[in-house]
């Protein structure tokens, strides 16, 4: 029989104004084993944890229950107290009478009847705990950045100059991401190119940086510290070695009727082409889908024009293998296309366009040379309205939960751009609220309002249509109460931001948790907010949730700290919490093998004796630094040779029988 | 039935097995049990009554020295694919033979059909000639089959050393093997809580089902094993009792082969291959379909995971319906 401590968190009023905290000692001491039970007022603090020691010491105590908040919360706090009293951490379990208890519940009597209950559950486990001592496994010093956009690209450096390897995979032909397709940024109305382009550049040219463009990450096994990533090169049909980027493949290649992705498809292309001028890596790249020697072995022009010998029909893709001791995530976003939003007129109306594709339709280097002119007819719009918040912070299925947050401020920026080089323009805004947090935000909002004189309308747009040439815009005007009708020349929606589609099953492959819009969760809201629960995974700018780029700069050096921090350490404790196989009573059957994501269980030929047999078979073993204590072959096994150290069935029977009774 | 002797005797003259697993003429002269016969063949028997499947008792057969030859029914090949892909039998000690099935025979539906004091069966085509203490009765045998073979898989044998053709046409009308799980789905929880229970209330816990479950081939069972603390649980109360086999169900789930072995030896008549059957519908829905024992390779949907595979909302979904 263990000799138990009970000690019971007030947490403030947290815990205290809703569950009976001396009442849950009071029950605690009647259970079997326990010889000691008190309550404290904030148990993690230091005080909290000196009465824990103490107890540890004066009673002997062989195992230790908290009845405080969630384990993810100071479990490791209370561990590290009990060691310092000379317990095994892993003879310290939580009860969490906080999240699961004390915040659901409004009535006292009932959060306390469900805190005793998760009070003894607690203890009952702790009867059968084992003290478990954590091995050590190695860090390799590289880190990998999913995502070369402005996020991935700081984040890149940020780790390169503290000295560590780090490797860009980019699943476009090149690195640069949303940014550098954007004109000019809020709020100070720097271009875009001129602040993005030289750090694409430096990230290129750093010694300790290798960039996979063109490339996607499609398998990652591994834990912290020690990742084994798998990257799909995709064929370019180029050799880089041998290309020196000079462009005139690109100019003779017959099929130049393909939509160009970085104009927004405003413009066309080749089917050999280079992305933008300043595309880092500057090599072309084929598309498969159009060259005519790829599709059917005619043409091969640009290969007789390249000097260098570079074009390479036969590139096939390529597997790299590599290992990492931390991930990062910086996979951004993209602009929803509002095809879903008829009231908008996008799919029909050639004038009404997303405000991605207005930054194409402003910027020098666009498909217009900066001249503003609407893609039906070419003429510049003479009045142009502009509508927030398309499929954000809407409550049906078609739209986003979400504020997208960036929306307001390049409004904004798109009407006073316009007015810049347009002063006679008319332009309108409809909004439901302006949102400009942030600094000079507000300052830069009132300049449109009240310099530029920029129609700010409250109010939403209930329809878009076509009429006489025009893009006729009606939408009621909340401040004077009305409905308006405006003949636009031109509409620009706001439509929401979305994660890119690749996070979804990136998530899965790295585990780490996403919520229901996608974006990656982090492990704390507020006090770990670049790191996702899954250790030695991390998150930069979008992937987690709307931020304009000063805030996605802030977060991925912030993420690239972490990822220091975490290279700089030679070994990682191990969580001990792993599987075993009692090998007594295992099939060998491999169920357990085909379920473990990390790939930790083997199978050997040993020799089993039993008192009922003695024979050599087959039987599963567990490789312990691998093992990451996900527990999926416990319960894969049909006959219970798997166990989960820390969590075995035992345990877990023992907890859900003093739930019952 | 004479084929299958002589062939039976060809291969074992070649010296492909030393000895052979096959059905032997139990203590009445219609109980067909498993046997190994080395030069003796006789009490080896292949006919109507042969419906117990033999793949299971390859586990300890091949745990002997030298190779045996099996013979295998359509319906009982998945299971040998099963064990193999689960390491619990070495394809190399094992040479199988494959023989045709027209389904098999009920001896209890004989007797249901007031059929006593029988001494002796003879087959003729389609008519069971029944020698009884109470002179000669006729019977034709397509009234009295096995319940498992009303709804069988088919004549297909999936794994094989050598074959015995099929001369026999199919002249059984089947049924859709999901017609029963699909009446219990369309009662009301409460009528189907009450069915299982009902049901589930005649266990006398025999372990007969257990026993002959070809997936059901654990070295130690959790019931039998008192480190899990299960197996004194099982035993609790009658509702306890009942998780038995909701257990069996959930640990065979994804490696059920279909076979209906469970319901056949029950001496309770429980439909305990209802509870599987529901759980191959559910997988196939879930995951597409899969057949267990198939082949020795395809990892089952349960141990496998793709991008497409169900959400665990599933479950809340599924749950309102």
């Amino acid at each position: 029989m263990q000799r138990i401590g009970v000690f019971v968190c007030w947490c403030g009023s947290n815990i205290a104004a809703t569950v009976d905290v001396k009442a849950v000692a009071e029950a605690a001491k009647g259970q079997p084993g326990v010889v000691f039970a008190t309550d404290y007022q904030y148990m993690c603090s230091e005080s909290g944890q000196t009465i824990l020691k103490d107890a540890i010491k004066e009673y002997g105590l062989t195992g230790v229950v908290i009845c405080s908040c969630s384990p993810r919360m100071h479990e490791a706090t209370f561990r590290k107290a009990a060691e310092s009293a000379g317990l095994n951490p892993y003879m310290v379990e939580i009860a969490n009478i906080r999240e699961q208890c004390s915040w659901i519940h409004k009535d006292m009597e009932v959060a306390t009847e469900k805190a005793i209950i998760l009070a003894k559950a607690a203890i009952a486990k702790v009867q059968l705990n084992k003290p478990l001592v954590a091995g050590e496994s190695e860090v390799v010093k590289r880190a990998l950045v999913i995502g070369g956009g402005i996020a991935g690209i700081q984040t890149a450096l940020d780790i390169a100059e503290a000295g560590y390897k780090v490797d860009i995979v980019e699943k476009q032909p090149t690195i640069g991401g949303k940014m550098a397709q954007l004109d000019k940024t809020f709020p100070t109305l720097d271009c875009a190119a001129c602040i993005l382009t030289p750090k694409m550049v430096d990230v290129a040219a750093h010694e300790n940086v290798t960039i996979y463009s063109y490339s996607e990450v499609v398998d990652v096994k591994g834990f912290v510290g020690n990742f084994t990533v798998q990257i799909k090169k995709k064929p370019r049909y180029i050799n880089e070695n041998l290309c020196t980027g000079c462009g005139a493949c690109t100019e003779k290649c017959p099929m130049k009727k393909q939509p160009n992705e970085f104009n927004m498809g405003f413009d066309k292309r080749g089917a050999i082409y280079i992305p933008f001028a300043q595309a880092v890596p500057k090599l072309p790249v084929i598309d498969a889908d159009a060259c005519l020697m790829l599709k059917n072995g005619k043409c091969g022009l640009c290969s007789k024009i390249c000097e260098a010998h570079a074009i390479d029909y036969t590139q096939k893709e390529e597997i790299i293998e590599e290992r990492y001791g931390a991930i990062v995530v910086a996979t951004g976003f993209n602009q929803i296309k509002p095809t879903q939003f008829e009231e908008y007129a996008y799919n029909t109306c050639p004038d009404v366009v997303t405000s991605l594709e207005y930054e194409r339709l402003m910027n020098a280097a666009g498909p217009t040379k900066g001249h503003l002119q609407r893609p039906s007819d070419g003429q510049r719009p003479k009045t142009i309205v502009f509508i927030q918040c398309v499929g954000s912070r809407g409550d049906s299925c078609r739209e986003k939960s979400y504020c997208s947050k960036i929306c307001c401020m390049y409004t904004a920026k798109h009407a006073m751009l316009t007015k810049d080089h347009y002063p006679d323009t008319d332009i309108h805004v409809f909004y439901i609220d302006i949102r400009t947090p942030g600094k000079n935000f507000d300052e830069f909002y009132r300049r449109a309002v009240e310099q530029y004189g920029v129609d700010y309308i409250k109010g939403m747009v209930g329809k878009v249509y076509e009429e006489n040439g025009k893009v006729m815009v009606q939408g009621s005007d909340l401040i004077d109460n009305k409905q308006i009708t405006i003949a636009a020349d031109m509409v620009v929606l706001a439509s929401a931001v979305e994660p890119d589609p690749s996070a979804r099953s990136l998530g899965t492959m790295l585990t780490a948790s996403m919520d229901t819009n996608d974006f990656f969760t982090e492990a704390h809201a507020k006090l770990r907010p670049v790191e996702s629960p899954t250790a030695g995974v991390f998150l930069s700018g979008m992937c987690q949730g709307p931020k304009d780029i000063p805030e996605t700069v802030s977060q991925a050096g912030a993420a690239a700290v972490k990822v220091i921090g975490l290279l700089a350490k030679d070994k990682l404790k191990n969580n001990p919490c792993v599987a075993a196989c009692n090998q007594s009573v295992c099939n060998g059957c491999s169920q357990c093998a085909n379920v473990c994501p990390y790939g930790a269980i083997t199978y050997v030929e040993k020799e089993i004796r039993t008192p009922e047999v003695r024979e050599v078979r087959r039987v599963a073993e567990v490789n312990e630094a691998v093992c990451q204590g996900c527990g999926a072959c416990t319960v894969t096994c049909p006959s219970s040779a798997m166990d989960l150290k820390g969590f075995t069935n035992r345990q877990i029977m023992a907890e859900v029988d003093a739930i019952c009774r | 039935m004479q084929r299958v002797i002589d062939k039976v005797k060809e291969l074992l003259a070649n010296g492909v097995a030393d000895r052979v697993l096959a059905w032997k003429v139990g203590e009445f002269p219609y109980d067909r049990i498993p046997g190994v016969f080395k030069d003796d063949l006789d009490g080896l028997c292949y006919d109507s009554f042969s419906a117990c499947n033999l793949s299971k008792y390859l586990i300890n057969e091949t745990k002997k020295d030298g190779r045996v030859l099996v013979l295998m029914k359509p319906c009982d090949s998945y299971g040998v694919n099963l064990l193999i892909k689960e390491h619990r039998i070495d394809r190399e000690k094992i040479y199988i033979l494959a023989v045709p099935c027209n389904c098999k025979v009920d001896i209890e539906k004989i007797k249901d059909s007031g059929i006593k004091g029988i001494i002796d069966i003879a087959e003729e085509g389609d008519v069971l000639k029944i020698n009884t203490v109470y002179g000669q009765k006729e019977l034709d045998r397509r009234q009295v089959l096995c319940d498992k073979c009303l709804s069988c898989q088919g004549k297909k044998h999936v794994i094989y050393d050598e074959i015995i053709e099929d001369d026999e046409q199919q002249n059984i009308e089947k049924t859709d093997r999901m017609e029963a799980v699909e009446e219990l789905e369309a009662m009301s929880p409460e009528e189907r809580f009450a069915f299982w229970r009902s049901e589930l209330s005649k266990c006398i816990r025999c372990n007969a089902c257990r026993n002959v479950c070809p997936a059901c081939s654990c070295n130690k069972c959790i019931f039998d094993n008192t480190d899990t603390g299960v197996a004194a649980k099982s035993n609790a109360d009658s509702f306890e009792e009942n998780m038995f086999h909701i257990i069996r169900a959930f640990h065979v789930a994804g490696r059920c082969t279909d076979c209906g072995e469970c319901s056949r030896v029950c001496p309770q008549n429980i439909p305990l291959h209802l509870l599987n059957r529901k759980f191959i519908k559910e997988i196939n829905e879930l995951y597409g379909e899969f057949q267990a024992g198939e082949d020795a390779v395809t990892t089952g949907p349960l141990t496998f995971f793709t991008m497409e595979d169900a959400e665990p909302d599933v479950v809340y979904k599924k749950g309102r319906d």
